[in-house]
């Protein structure tokens, strides 16, 4: 039998050092004992301590192994270090037995390293920092007391070095203490309960902390699941705790049972003032109808309405479907995915969007949503119908010479049939009033072919838009 | 009026805050003060320093810069027809008790909101005001959220994005009618736009310029609203329909819902009631089965009681009894997709039955090992040694889990 005795201070890779000089020497874990200090289990004082280990050479261990060790390591658990150990022999038979959550070794060490990270996450909580000396002095420094319930310090300290880099501070526990003095960070022996001073602060976070609860909503199982009474000596603010519950019920009563008040005077005139300042908003009678239209319900789960864009006296009038995700969170027509293709084919076609007027056939996005993402959804004969309305508002506006009538939607909005798109593409049909219409494809379905027929469709768009160029050219 | 000390502003402006139920302190932007020159880090996954006994947690230092407000929004404290007692901090004041708050390890950061003084433009540039010392001066790199306030201008928003590492705008209410009701000088319209710009801006500074530079980072840590539940006549599956619109359209990273609670001096307008506390609970619950769970809307809103979510039994396990007929699952070989949605099963367990499934076959005992809630999950699976006995008719089976009835008493 050996017996291990490991460091309070470098515990961890203590452990790993011894622990591989003896899987070296192929000592199974049923004849090492092993403690941590002088002080934690004397049950094995009559023991011989072991010969100084000569270095081990490096054992490869599953990754996940050491995160483990260091975590588990920090256990209050006696048993901690022969179980990790026997892990670590176990693991150079079965090397995936880490994966195995079920496996009692790993289930029990897995579970220490759960709990000891939970005491590392409650006390980056509740460590309590009280103010020493002078809050003017060029570096503050600070103190606090903590009782964690697993060894700790160690493995918690770099967070509060990470956090408060620019002033110096010292936490004390009953294990070790940790000081942070102009930048380094030491540690040192146990500690007895301090006398910090006061600090004001904590009158301050007192009446926050007094001030942040509802008495309306008590919940004490969620509070004491989260905050557990044995954190709570060494924290300023939950001595008021009892009183705070006691009068909660009270208090929610009587907010209850209040009869409303008169309104001060004052509201009555800021009211007046703000209705009064409210303008109209700028801006066309269009784009503000557009924006109370409830003629179909799109505009319930859109951002808002798009109205079409450009010269007013435009000769050619672009028609597109219906918004997408960007047109529908910025508000303009053909700035996505699409709208960027047609700006690149329209440019080698000679056709000049600025001077066209860019609009669409439904002026709500009609998506459906999938967790993160909102799925493009054609809208129906009625919706189209709703919304052409609009289109023939915008028409009578601008008065196009020439219509560009893209995909389907637009087809249907315009002619009233969009049957045969692929058979009609390429021709000039005619609106009910007589503007002629050139048929072509949405931009869009360019985007969905296949790499190897896309090229030559995005010819054939070419080919439309240029026939527009030309018969505006005309 | 006699000047109130910081003591009392910081009452007064806190108990004005705390119906704002978000106080989260995750996500976005790694930062350290190990070079010494600065205060704070973000690690990422946030941390409650405290927590009241209202169960909720307490991360932030969450308060209005000021209470004053020229709205009239009918559930809020803090409405003009309010007669709470009003203050007002000065930025200066902000900045030190955060500062003071934060060296002595009671909070992550700031969550700064603010009634509406004078104008938007105005009460917005001095929450940006109060960031940018912060950031600036005191060298902060502890969390920041702010409130956004929606009709402010696109600059303004822009800089607090650059400052803040959340930005959030409260929808307040699930549907447009019930903004339009109770909060008249809000514009549901407006607070769409002001979600998609926020959206718009953090993605325009995700990509890369030309050089290969990465610009500042916009809100890392994404934005988040709010919802009350229990104010207006909206159901459960209204409000999730809402969520979902509202995730998918905008990238939210949470939508919190906060039950409608008394407040002091309330309005006529809305009668109090005991907040619903468990409804509240429900929805969270839902909430969590639709982001991460592959629960779509539709799915829970059809295992719904007339489109409330059922308050004895948890969403997901009322979706089974809903569904008996897909159960019960053979853990050994069901996919991913399909253990999710065993009561019981969280993603944790799933993750751990998928690993240690390539090894071996797993029986009863290692699924408790695992983590599973087996009291739930056991009537719905099968494994090498259990097999559930029959799943029965829907009231037996939710008799099962549904707490016992409640004796009624005479008086």
């Amino acid at each position: 039998m050996r017996c291990v005795v490991l460091p309070e201070i470098g515990t961890f890779e203590g452990w790993r050092d011894e622990a591989r000089a003896l899987l070296a020497e192929g000592v199974p874990p049923e004849e090492v004992l092993w403690q941590r200090g002088a002080g934690e289990a004397d049950l094995f004082a009559g023991a011989p301590a072991a010969a100084p280990t000569p270095g081990g050479g490096a054992v490869t261990v599953p990754r996940g192994f050491v995160d483990l060790a260091r975590l588990a390591v920090c256990h209050a658990d006696p048993e901690r270090f022969a179980r990790l150990y026997a892990l670590l022999w176990a693991l150079g038979r079965d090397r995936r037995l880490l994966e195995d959550r079920a496996d009692p070794l790993v289930d029990r060490l897995e579970r220490m390293a759960k709990e000891v990270r939970r005491d590392r996450h409650k006390m980056t909580a509740f460590v309590r920092f009280r103010e020493l000396g002078d809050a003017e002095a060029g570096r503050r420094r600070f103190a606090a007391w903590f009782e964690p319930s697993h060894h700790i310090l160690e493995l918690t300290a770099p967070f509060f070095v990470r956090r408060f880099g620019d002033m110096d501070w010292s936490i004390l526990t009953p294990d070790l203490s940790a000081h942070f003095e102009a930048g380094t960070l030491r540690f040192g022996a146990a500690a007895a309960r301090p006398d910090l001073p006061e600090d004001a602060a904590e009158d301050l976070w007192r009446t926050y902390f007094r001030n942040i609860f509802n008495p309306a909503r008590v919940k004490l199982k969620a509070m004491q699941a989260e905050m557990p009474k044995k954190y709570w000596r060494n924290m300023p603010e939950t001595a008021l705790i009892p009183e705070m519950v006691a009068s909660a019920q009270a208090r929610a009563r009587e907010m209850a049972a209040a009869a409303p008040m008169v309104a001060p005077l004052r509201a009555e005139r800021i009211g007046e003032r703000l209705r009064a300042a409210r303008v109209p908003e700028p801006g066309d009678d269009l784009a503000a109808g557009l924006a109370a239209c409830r003629r179909c319900p799109l505009w319930e789960n859109a951002t808002q309405p798009v109205p079409g864009e450009g010269p007013l006296n435009a000769p050619l009038m672009i028609v597109g479907e219906q918004p997408g995700d960007l047109e529908d969170l910025e508000g303009r027509p053909f700035v996505g995915p699409a709208g960027q293709l047609f700006d690149e084919v329209a440019a080698r076609a000679g056709l000049d969007r600025a001077r066209a007027y860019v609009t669409n056939a439904v002026k709500h996005f009609k998506f459906a949503a999938r967790g993160k993402r909102r799925i493009h959804q054609s809208p129906t004969q009625g919706e189209i119908q709703h919304c052409r309305w609009w289109l023939d508002l915008e028409r009578a506006q601008v008065k196009p010479r020439l219509i560009l009538a893209m995909g389907a939607t637009a087809l249907d909005s315009l002619t009233g049939d969009r049957r045969g798109l692929l058979t009609r593409r390429g021709g000039v049909e005619q609106t009910a009033e007589g503007t002629p219409v050139l048929v072509t494809v949405h931009p869009s379905y360019l985007l969905r072919l296949p790499a190897i027929e896309r090229a030559a469709a995005e010819a054939a768009f070419e080919a439309d838009l240029r026939r527009a160029a030309e018969i505006l050219g005309k | 009026m006699a000047r109130l000390t910081l003591d009392q502003k910081l009452a007064i402006l806190s108990d004005a805050a705390k119906y704002d139920a978000s106080c989260a302190s995750s996500g976005g932007q790694r930062r350290d003060s190990r070079d010494g020159k600065g205060l704070g880090s973000t690690t990422g996954s946030g941390i409650c320093h405290a927590y009241a006994p209202d169960g909720r947690c307490i991360s932030l230092l969450k308060i209005l810069m000021t209470n004053f407000c020229i709205y009239d929004c009918a559930y809020c404290v803090n409405r003009v027809s309010s007669n709470v007692e009003r203050a007002r901090f000065s930025p200066e004041e902000v900045v030190t008790l955060t500062l003071e708050f934060y060296r002595r390890n009671y909070i992550e950061g700031l969550f700064l909101s603010s009634g509406i003084i004078r104008s938007p433009d105005e009460t917005m540039g001095d929450m940006v005001r109060i960031a940018r010392m912060l950031r600036t001066e005191h060298r902060f790199r502890g969390y920041i959220h702010l409130k956004t306030i929606p009709d402010a201008t696109p600059e303004l928003i822009e800089q607090a994005g650059l400052y803040a590492d959340r930005l959030s705008v409260n929808v307040e209410l699930p549907t447009d009618r019930a903004v339009q009701s109770y909060a008249p000088e809000k514009s549901p319209d407006q607070i769409r736009r002001a979600m998609a710009d926020v959206r718009l801006k953090r993605e325009a500074r995700k990509e890369r310029s030309f050089t290969g530079k990465r610009p500042a980072r916009f809100a890392p840590a994404g934005q988040s609203t709010q919802m009350i539940v229990g104010a207006d006549g909206a159901d459960d599956a209204t409000i999730l329909r809402t969520s979902t619109r509202l995730y998918s359209s905008y990238r939210l990273k949470r939508v919190y819902y906060s039950a409608f609670s008394p407040i002091p001096d309330s309005s006529a307008a809305l009668p109090l009631i005991k907040p619903p506390l468990m409804r509240e609970h429900r929805l969270y619950q839902a909430d969590w089965l639709l982001r991460f769970y592959g629960f779509g809307v539709e799915e829970i809103a059809a295992s719904t009681a007339g489109g409330l979510l059922d308050l004895e039994v948890d969403p997901k396990l009322a979706w089974a009894l809903a569904n008996r007929h897909l159960f019960p699952v053979d853990v050994n070989r069901a996919e991913r997709e399909t253990l999710l949605r065993v009561p019981g099963l969280g993603t944790k367990t799933v993750g751990r039955i998928l690993a240690t499934r390539g090894h071996r076959t797993l029986r009863y005992e290692d699924l408790r090992r695992m983590g599973a809630n087996l009291k739930q999950a056991k009537t719905f699976i099968t494994l090498l040694d259990w097999r559930p006995r029959a799943l029965g008719d829907a009231a037996d089976l939710r008799a099962r889990f549904a707490p016992p009835p409640e004796q009624l008493q005479l008086i």
